[in-house]
């Protein structure tokens, strides 16, 4: 089945489109404009970026390869990112960790069963001075202790809302 | 010299800071309006006399920057502002971007009319949402008056667009050739130079790309003038000015970011503002950003010679010399982003170093064989060497591999990962072969102090 845009969404198309000299430099917001719909730059994505933007299928492979934070697979509807980097590490980024894995019974890098969360970690979240932290979804949570982390987590298990 | 400044952060404690109220209430763009009656070689000589030496890092005189645009071209212009902020330690553009928006969009004013750009393109790395929309915002509130657009305070013949583009998620972006191809919607890989930017940069036009620190210091330098600006610093003398963001955090009592006059000292970062050293004694500090050598806490400056521009600091602590861009180099590391990483004697150096080659091994772009490769090489070798597997021989076998990274790289990466590597295997030396020697059971620990957060996982 080919790619649709939301109605809504196809309005910011035209938005992002007006930004730029050429459309090659809308490839990676008009990419983030699908993945928010679908969560995952799937092959029919990267066929209709391809086309809307007249790039080839390659051209969107290679950008959708390059960045972190284009899911080539499908992932959970909440995304869990914990700090590990040197600051947040001497915060105790590493017991954090461990303990999301144990919380939600997941390796990191792994989706619960449930498909409700993907654990991951990041390199460096420009949050140094506010370690141990992690982002859920498009939220910071800061200076954690480990009874935040389960009240976090708690909510995305039991939260039935579509995201 | 410790003097606190409030130029960059005096709105930070205000409820809702990032309106525009309270930045006019404060004489926002005043500077971008009066600027924009400015001829452009006045514009980048005031810029010029500020001494602001870029705040990304590599500590690039500004002013310099603008001036390397061609001064009449048919072929439009960009500035491009980094605000990629990815430097492990780094932490203080974000807070310019969610608390004072407004700075940032009349520096890109100033600067678009500086260096005859028409557009300015703010790349924020995706992960900060809350960034990226305080920016937009101030962006719709600017150009609601009139400050953006085809006319901005009503001047005919330079309209100003000002744009956030949003990275993917990689910290080699925040290499300014990588950043113009990620802006480009290509992989974020680094270009070979030349040509420069200032010659073919976005889309292939006289770009100019400024951190975004820099480019919010532009109002303030503006409104006391370039030299004024200059002669907050105490290293105004070394072509230094004014003030700056400052960050500590690590082994820290209070961590955060400070603004300060530059030719504040390590020693009054770490114990004044940043509290003083948590859990222990100092062992050692990154001085800014995960990139720039360590610098152990009894190191002492060597600079017997008269000629020496560390003469005056002869035989002090290395803590008491002010951070400047060519005083920390005279040390053998470097200012950075000024973001400083404190690791206390609870901290094991192996392990510190092991968190920082993973981080680079994760983050090579690939492109070049030496970094690549390189950074993989280190990295396994150092985790065997925290498993307690490792040789002398494969310890020694760093040196040479982070050696052949140094110089042979399109961009700085390459040396912005061995140059770390050699400092932190030059300072704890004895603690490296000793961790070798008895298989790690001589480390004091892993990174994080026992008594953190109550974090006693059971």
């Amino acid at each position: 089945m080919s790619f649709v845009l939301n109605p809504e969404r196809d309005e910011k198309l035209r938005e992002i489109l007006e930004r730029y000299p050429n459309k090659m430099a809308a490839c990676i917001p008009v990419m983030q404009l699908a993945q928010d719909q679908t969560g995952w730059v799937s092959p029919e994505v990267t066929d209709w970026v391809a086309e809307t933007l007249d790039l080839s299928t390659a051209h969107i492979l290679g950008v959708a390869t390059f960045y972190s934070l284009f899911n080539t697979e499908p992932v959970g509807q909440h995304q869990v990112w914990v700090c590990r980097t040197l600051s947040c590490a001497l915060n105790g980024a590493d017991t954090v960790l461990a303990h999301c894995e144990k919380r939600l019974g997941i390796r990191c890098g792994q989706t619960t069963k449930d498909g409700k969360v993907t654990l991951r970690t990041a390199e460096c979240l420009a949050s140094c001075g506010s370690g141990p932290m992690m982002q859920v979804d498009r939220a910071y949570h800061e200076n954690l202790t480990l009874e935040q982390v389960d009240v976090i987590l708690d909510r995305l298990t039991t939260d039935s809302t579509p995201d | 010299m410790l003097k606190r400044t409030d130029y960059l952060t005096k709105r930070y404690g205000l409820k809702e800071s990032w309106k525009l109220s309270h930045y006019e209430h404060d004489g926002g763009y005043r500077q971008a309006r009066r600027v924009m009656r400015m001829k452009r070689e006045d514009i980048v000589e005031e810029a010029k006399a500020a001494n602001l030496r870029g705040r990304g890092g590599a500590g690039f005189p500004l002013g310099v920057k603008w001036g390397f645009m061609p001064p009449k071209s048919d072929k439009p212009h960009y500035l491009v502002v980094n605000a990629d902020e990815g430097e492990p330690g780094t932490f203080k553009d974000r807070t310019l971007m969610e608390l004072d928006p407004h700075a940032i969009i009349e520096g890109c004013i100033i600067g678009c009319r500086g260096i005859g750009a028409n557009t300015a393109y703010i790349y924020v790395r995706d992960e900060l949402h809350l960034a990226k929309d305080r920016l937009w915002g101030a962006i719709a509130e600017a150009k609601k008056k009139g400050y953006l657009g085809e006319r901005p305070f009503s001047v005919n013949n330079h309209p100003v667009e000002v744009y956030v583009h949003s990275g993917a998620g990689a910290y080699i972006c925040g290499e300014e050739s990588a950043l113009l191809n990620s802006l480009e919607g290509k992989r974020g890989e680094p270009r070979l130079r030349p040509p420069f930017p200032a010659q073919a940069g976005a889309f292939g036009m006289p770009t100019t790309v400024n951190n975004i620190e820099s480019i919010a210091s532009m109002p303030t330098i503006f409104a006391l003038g370039g030299d004024n600006f200059s002669k907050l610093s105490s290293l105004h003398d070394m072509r230094d000015g004014g003030c700056r963001l400052f960050g500590v955090s690590g082994h820290v009592k209070t961590p955060g970011v400070f603004e300060c006059a530059v030719g504040l000292t390590l020693r009054e970062l770490i114990y004044e503002l940043g509290g003083g050293v948590a859990g222990g004694e100092l062992l050692g500090v990154i001085p800014g950003g995960c990139s720039t050598p360590i610098l152990r806490a009894d190191e002492v400056v060597d600079a017997a010679g008269e000629a020496d521009p560390l003469h005056r600091w002869h035989g002090q602590s290395v803590l008491d010399v002010p951070i400047g861009v060519d005083t920390m180099r005279g040390l053998g590391t470097m200012a950075g982003t000024c973001c400083a990483i404190v690791l206390s004697d609870k901290a094991c150096p192996v392990r510190a170093m092991h968190n920082l080659v993973r981080f680079y091994r994760h983050e090579s772009c690939g492109q070049c064989t030496p970094c690549r490769e390189g950074n993989g090489w280190i990295e396994r070798i150092t985790s065997k060497i925290v498993a307690g597997e490792a040789s002398l021989d494969e310890l020694n076998r760093i040196h040479e591999i982070a050696g052949n990274i140094m110089g042979n790289t399109i961009c700085a990466f390459g040396e912005g990962s061995a140059m770390p590597v050699l400092g932190f295997l030059k300072k704890f030396r004895p603690e490296f072969e000793e961790y070798v020697r008895t298989g790690g059971t001589s480390s004091p620990g892993g990174l994080a102090l026992s008594e953190t957060l109550g974090l006693s996982d059971s």
